[in-house]
């Protein structure tokens, strides 16, 4: 009995050691809930607000990030991408179909094999075959709207000009990381109740009222831009204002809905 | 019955077959055995002929005639919602799957890799004509026996709790394998046969022409095991990477081509192989087990006797196990680099320093056994100091593997550190440095077994010294090939190319292995010994890290479900069957290995108790008084 009781002992230690190290040894990441469908307003969509919807999409349900980034050097860089676009399109390993940028951009998102670059190939496929999806396919699943969303921040990027068309009028549908509580809601109207539901005012003075772990923000557009500030809002951590702490949350890149962002940038921005 | 058996070396070893896990309680276990393969095949069966699939929104009737059967049905994944989930008494559905389905593949494994080794070590045993070998491949099959009833019980709650928590999933599933269920539930009882006829005809079918047919018997029962498992795969692999069906999910009704998917080799090869690891160390734990247990000296130089093998079979199938990790892993990027990168970044790279610490553990454990065993001869003190070394080599091998390449950071961490990687070590973290880690900690635990090998013998052919000299080049050029792959694919070459050093550095490993076994056995053909090897004389904190190894290899193989699982993300059947309930969101790390620790104490608790029951059936107690035979009669 007595080397049984050892036996259980030792196992328990042990599994408790692989249990320890698994919750306290590194760090405890919250996987992101799965994207859900929301109701986009294309009736209210503006050029910068389409851009917007663009990148995030990059960023999220579209997934490009994952690959198509500065670090991990797994695909080619995207920032100059609309700008090289004529040039690939006169190589002749060049296999597609398509005559101008706007083209070549949607292409590369729904046929990534028409044009590899070089080195960036399947193994053994000789440049020939990309190992990217189609990005309208499969657990991507883009729409046509939410494609051309992602070539418009793709020419954006490149300085160059935003060709595809604007959707206008009827309801379309978009993806992105769910929201917190786990369910779609409906787009808040206005800036004021997009501060009040996210509680800005908890760390931010905003007309002189609020709190002041944060900047205040009664003026903010007298120093700031737009760009500036929408920046602050997705990526909160890409310059933390000097004396205060970082704890602004990073959740707001995927629960704001790129039109209520438009809507707090602009608000904020006018702030002066 | 004792009996004197002198290739034991001096000691006394007791040979009775009929002792241990069998004895008490084989007749019980063969009536559950029976009741829990009747009862699953049935069910199996059942689900394979349609009897429990309703004709819901998932299996649909075509056009064509209703006598066309499943064939004709067009069977098409639903689009759920969260309402379609039953919620049962409180019980969370996927947890209650999770820890099921996890028992139920801890036993499988188990159960389906000891036969493999029993029968080659009976074929040895045959070839060899050396008793203890048949004895010993006796003494493995009976102690998985019991574990065959678990497996079945579980195998059977599995579908259940599938039927119950997830049937629409399982309406579709079964539509897509429904034949290859049925054929399935066919093999469950051929398997039994098998096994009943190997396991109860062994002391029967022994010599001449019996033997062969009882050899036999053990390749009919591999080949039902193994295929049962290949079908098994075949499943699980379809909701990794679907084959066979169009891209809404409508199968085409071809299920060879659903059975045939992408990963579906992939994961056969690595389960085999782990499948093997996995039952040498849980073999290894009952031997452990019943070492610790031993009062008389020939009862421990028995268990030691069979510790050793246990651990032998296990480190040789851990061996190569790497290298299949690495083939399923790159067939999982060729498949989809979304997913692969989903296995390799993300929440997921973390659990790769969490298996590294559990592969150093094994690997550890493995070699501290080996490095313990060379205390059972005097001869083998030449060697000892050489371990210190090879520790070193091992341990420093295992912390490049545990290095993590990007730091979770805040702020204020970023700014000092200078990015998210450390500045000399963050390069250690990437996979070609990790590879070679692998590889070289590979290297040395053959290293060890060759030492351990050694132990006892001196060689006496000719060329000694040039036969050691060879050996030490062999070792050198292997290990300066394995530094140069790693460091030139790591750091001078594109990201997608980095991976392209796997496949020479296994190479370089594998022939480096296999070409100085291969020498060292013509240099020790006819050896002297120079002192004998004492079985039994070894410490029992050894027996501990026999233990060790089952425990890490135990939770491993949790650990690599939920990552195996979880990189379908939110969906049951990838990209074509979303999981749209509330539990679709990937648990963290801490978590999963919270249910994971859980089931691992369920499995061990089973398997200790299994254990302790074997060694309380070989006690007899006296009956006097009790009953009216005449003593002498």
């Amino acid at each position: 009995m007595k080397n049984f009781l050892q036996v259980i002992a030792f196992s328990l230690l042990m599994i408790g050691f692989f249990a320890a190290f698994s919750n306290f040894g590194i760090p405890e990441i919250q996987p992101a809930p799965p994207p859900v469908q929301e109701k986009l307003d294309l009736g209210a969509m503006t050029p910068e607000r389409f851009i917007t919807l663009g990148e995030k999409l990059f960023n999220g349900k579209g997934t490009c990030a994952l690959c198509h980034n500065a670090v991990g050097g797994r695909a080619p860089p995207l920032d100059r991408v609309a700008t090289l676009a004529s040039e690939r399109l006169a190589d002749s390993r060049y296999q597609g179909g398509a005559n101008d940028v706007q083209g070549y951009l949607v292409e590369s998102l729904v046929d990534p094999s028409a044009y590899v670059v070089a080195g960036f190939g399947k193994a053994g496929s000789g440049d020939t075959e990309s190992p990217m999806p189609n990005a309208a396919a499969g657990s991507i699943g883009l729409s046509e709207v939410e494609v051309n969303a992602v070539v418009a921040y793709l020419q954006d990027l490149a300085g160059t000009e935003v060709t595809v068309e604007i959707p206008k009028g009827t309801e379309g549908e978009a993806t992105g990381p769910e929201p917190v509580t786990g369910t779609a809601r409906t787009a808040l109207a206005s800036a004021e109740e997009i501060i009040d539901r996210f509680g800005c005012v908890a760390c931010h003075k905003l007309a002189g009222k609020g709190g002041e772990i944060g900047p205040d923000l009664s003026q903010i557009g007298a120093s700031k831009d737009a760009s500036y500030l929408r920046q602050a809002i997705l990526d909160p951590a890409a310059e933390i204002v000097e004396g205060y702490p970082p704890i602004m949350p990073v959740t707001y890149e995927v629960e704001l809905y790129a039109g209520e962002l438009e809507l707090l940038v602009q608000y904020l921005a006018a702030l002066k | 019955m004792t009996r004197k058996n002198k290739n034991f070396g001096s000691q006394s070893i007791p040979l009775r077959p009929r002792d241990g896990i069998c004895g008490l309680y084989a007749s019980s276990s063969r009536l559950s055995y029976s009741l829990s393969v009747v009862v699953l095949a049935i069910l199996l069966l059942g689900v394979s002929t349609g009897v429990f699939v309703g004709a819901g929104d998932t299996v649909a009737e075509a056009s064509g005639s209703a006598a066309d059967g499943l064939a004709a049905a067009v069977i098409a994944p639903p689009e759920l919602t969260a309402a379609d989930y039953p919620t049962i008494a409180g019980v969370n559905g996927r947890v209650t799957v999770w820890l099921v389905a996890q028992l139920h593949l801890w036993f499988a494994a188990f159960v389906l890799a000891v036969p493999i080794f029993v029968f080659i070590i009976e074929a040895i045993g045959m070839r060899t004509r050396d008793k203890r070998y048949d004895e010993m491949a006796y003494e493995f099959i009976k102690i998985s026996i019991t574990a065959y009833s678990l497996t079945a019980i579980l195998g059977g709650l599995l579908l259940f709790s599938l039927i119950v928590f997830y049937p629409h999933l399982f309406q579709y599933l079964s539509g897509v394998f429904g034949e290859s269920m049925f054929y399935y539930a066919l093999l469950f009882f051929a398997e039994s046969a098998a096994l009943y006829l190997y396991y109860y005809g062994w002391q029967w079918l022994q010599g001449g022409f019996r033997k062969w047919v009882h050899l036999t018997l053990g390749l009919l029962l591999n080949a039902a095991g193994t295929t049962l498992m290949f079908l098994a795969n075949g499943w699980v692999t379809f909701m990794m990477s679907p084959a066979g069906v169009d891209p809404a999910g409508v199968f085409a009704g071809d299920t060879w081509a659903a059975m045939h998917n992408y990963l579906w080799n992939p994961i056969n090869l690595h389960r085999f192989i782990a499948n093997i690891a996995y039952g040498g160390s849980i073999v290894g734990a009952y031997a452990a087990f019943r070492f610790l247990s031993a009062t008389r000296p020939e009862e421990r130089a028995h268990y030691d006797w069979m510790g050793y093998n246990a651990n032998f079979i296990a480190i040789l199938a851990l061996l190569p196990l790497p290298f299949a990790g690495y083939y399923l892993a790159a067939e999982i990027y060729a498949y989809s680099q979304q997913m692969g990168i989903t296995l390799m970044g993300g929440i997921f790279a973390w659990l790769f320093i969490i298996q590294a610490v559990l592969i150093g553990t094994l690997f550890l454990s493995a070699n501290y056994y080996l490095w313990c065993g060379m205390g059972r001869s005097d001869g083998a003190q030449r060697y000892n100091k050489f371990i210190k070394y090879l520790a070193i080599v091992i341990i420093a091998s295992f912390l490049v593997w545990f290095t993590p390449h990007t730091l979770v950071l805040t702020n204020e961490e970023l700014k000092v550190l200078g990015g998210p990687y450390h500045k000399y070590l963050g390069p250690l973290g990437i996979m070609p440095a990790k590879n070679t880690a692998v590889n070289i900690m590979i290297l040395f635990t053959a290293l060890s077994f060759l030492f351990y090998r050694r132990s006892n013998r001196i060689a006496t052919v000719a060329w000694v010294k040039a036969g050691n000299t060879a050996q030490l080049a062999l070792y050198t050029a292997g290990i300066a090939n394995l530094l140069f792959l790693g460091v030139y694919h790591g750091y001078f070459t594109n990201t997608v190319y980095k991976v392209a050093a796997s496949i020479p550095q296994v190479m370089t490993t594998l022939i480096v292995i296999v070409v100085s076994l291969g020498l060292d056995s013509a240099m020790y053909r006819g050896a002297r010994e120079v002192a004998p090897l004492n079985w039994g004389r070894v410490p029992n904190r050894a027996q501990y890290a026999l233990f060790l190894l089952a425990v890490a290899f135990t939770w491993l193989m949790g650990l690599m479900g939920y990552i195996r699982s979880g990189i379908r993300q939110h969906w049951h059947v990838t990209d074509v069957f979303r999981d749209n309930s509330l539990d679709a969101y990937t648990p963290t790390l801490g978590y999963a290995a919270n249910v994971v620790s859980v089931g691992t104490i369920l499995f061990m608790a089973m398997v200790i108790f299994i254990f302790w029951l074997s060694q309380v059936s070989s006690r007899k107690t006296p009956t006097e008084g009790f009953g009216n035979q005449a003593e002498g009669r």
